[in-house]
């Protein structure tokens, strides 16, 4: 049986791995190579670096970082973070990504998704959404819960969450799943960083609507957080960077936690 | 040396970092020569099967690989690799390598394809290859299509995904697997430290 996939994220920035809050208020979390080496002692299912500052010139130190990792640890690494061109698909995948994930650059030129799918596979093209809530002034959305009416609306949101566009969520997750993205990897900014959990009607409707693998994140707090993802929201992988960073819990715990619970993991 | 064919499509980095990793000495090459030099062959893939097959063709690779696989060399396929070995593939129009009787089909099932992520091998034969293997160990599979060998008695490790399908076979010096040992963390590179030891490269 196909086991659900746990997933730590580095934010990754001149060669250190950082966490914010909300996308904002970073805080210094580590060496990213010996923490991907840890991770992976503990059983990560998969690696994330994402390369939240993705300027031309943390590039370099960022491939240099993948290159290292991908030398030692020997479970799937996806980079994201500033990957625009097909070069820069090329170059990273050459560093040692097993995929890339495509995010501001999806939207502003959907395209790449295609030619990325097809030069180099479906299966490294990871779409990540960062998705937002419509606000609706006549209902409150603070706990994130399913959504008391049908008619509630996410919008794409690019550039690391901090410009909104007009693309409706749902329909962009089918249009990067029709452009060939072989996986799609969905953060909720509303809940991201918060730790009060994942934006579970958003996963499950994105779920609902495609036919290839969703990672959940942006919220986790704790594993009941987790298993909401993988059951309710019907995501297959989580993905997490706060709780693992500082050390609240390992990955090991949070496996035999949701394995207790009937989730199928790899242990 | 171990040659790991390069015929331009596809990741080989990690599966020359594992290969490495392990201590092996690997040439990354698309030269027919290096072929035939070499104790043994890895034969990696990510793709399309005719683009693969097309790709290889163009690298003249066809014939030498047919030969090297013929004469008993230490042969090992990994994903796409694997399904070329077969005579033909539901995924494409080309003629496979056809050095297994069989054929290549997508899954058929409600599930989601690919198939993306950590399953578990059932093992139907001991291969040498598997040894110290545990039965049920997990494996790192990203595919939409799986072998059906005509002879199913080279089938080493069985996967269940909607259906039961063969994710390793074994006959002689041929091995090749549907999933990723190179990606498989311990367990691969465990299966990638037998072949290079039955191989006598280690």
């Amino acid at each position: 049986m196909l086991a659900k996939r746990i997933i730590p994220c580095l934010d990754v920035t001149e060669g250190r791995v950082v966490k914010g809050i909300r996308y904002r208020d970073f805080r210094d979390a580590g060496d990213p190579v010996e923490q991907a080496a840890e991770y992976d002692r503990q059983g990560a299912d998969e690696l994330v670096f994402l390369d939240i500052t993705a300027s031309v010139d943390n590039r370099a130190t960022m491939l240099d970082v993948v290159a290292r990792t991908a030398e030692q640890v020997f479970i799937p690494l996806t980079v994201g973070g500033g990957i625009r061109t097909i070069d820069d698909i090329r170059q990273t995948l050459k560093a040692g990504a097993d995929k890339v994930s495509i995010m501001t650059a999806g939207i502003l030129n959907p395209d790449l998704i295609n030619e990325g799918a097809e030069r180099f596979g479906s299966q490294c093209i990871v779409v990540a959404i960062d998705a937002k809530r419509v606000p609706r002034p006549d209902r409150d959305d603070s706990h994130l819960g399913p959504a008391p009416d049908a008619d509630i609306q996410w919008r794409v949101w690019t550039h690391g969450g901090t410009r909104p566009t007009e693309v409706d969520a749902l329909e962009w997750a089918v249009e990067a799943e029709q452009r060939g993205a072989g996986e799609l990897l969905v953060t909720s900014m509303d809940a991201d960083g918060t730790k009060a959990g994942y934006d579970i009607e958003l996963l499950r409707r994105i779920s609902e609507s495609v036919n290839i693998p969703v990672i959940a994140s942006g919220g986790a707090g704790n594993v009941e957080h987790m298993y909401q993802a993988l059951t309710d929201g019907k995501c297959d992988a989580v993905l997490a960077a706060s709780i693992f960073h500082f050390k609240e819990t390992t990955v090991g715990e949070i496996k035999k936690e949701l394995a207790s619970r009937g989730v199928p993991v790899r242990m | 040396m171990i040659a790991l064919v390069d015929y331009g499509m596809g990741n080989l980095g990690s599966v020359d970092k594992a290969l490495r990793h392990i201590g092996c000495r690997v040439q990354v090459s698309s030269e027919p020569a290096v072929l035939a030099e070499a104790g043994a062959i890895v034969l990696p893939g990510v793709g399309a099967f005719d683009d693969c097959m097309r790709h290889l063709h163009g690298h003249g690779l066809v014939e030498p690989l047919k030969q090297a696989i013929a004469a008993g060399k230490p042969f090992l396929g990994i994903c796409l690799g694997l399904q070329v070995l077969f005579e033909s593939s539901e995924e494409g129009g080309l003629a496979g390598l056809g050095v297994v009787k069989g054929r290549v089909v997508r899954f058929k099932h409600g599930l989601k394809v690919p198939q993306i992520g950590w399953n578990q091998i059932t093992i139907e034969r001991p291969a040498p290859h598997l040894e110290g293997i545990a039965d049920g160990a997990w494996v790192y599979f990203v595919h939409s299509y799986y072998v059906v060998p005509k002879d199913e008695s080279i089938i080493a490790t069985t996967t269940e995904y909607g259906c039961r399908f063969a994710s390793s076979i074994w006959r002689g010096n041929l091995f090749a697997c549907q999933f990723h040992p190179e990606k498989s963390q311990a367990v691969g590179l465990k299966l990638l430290e037998n072949f290079a030891r039955f191989s006598g490269e280690l």
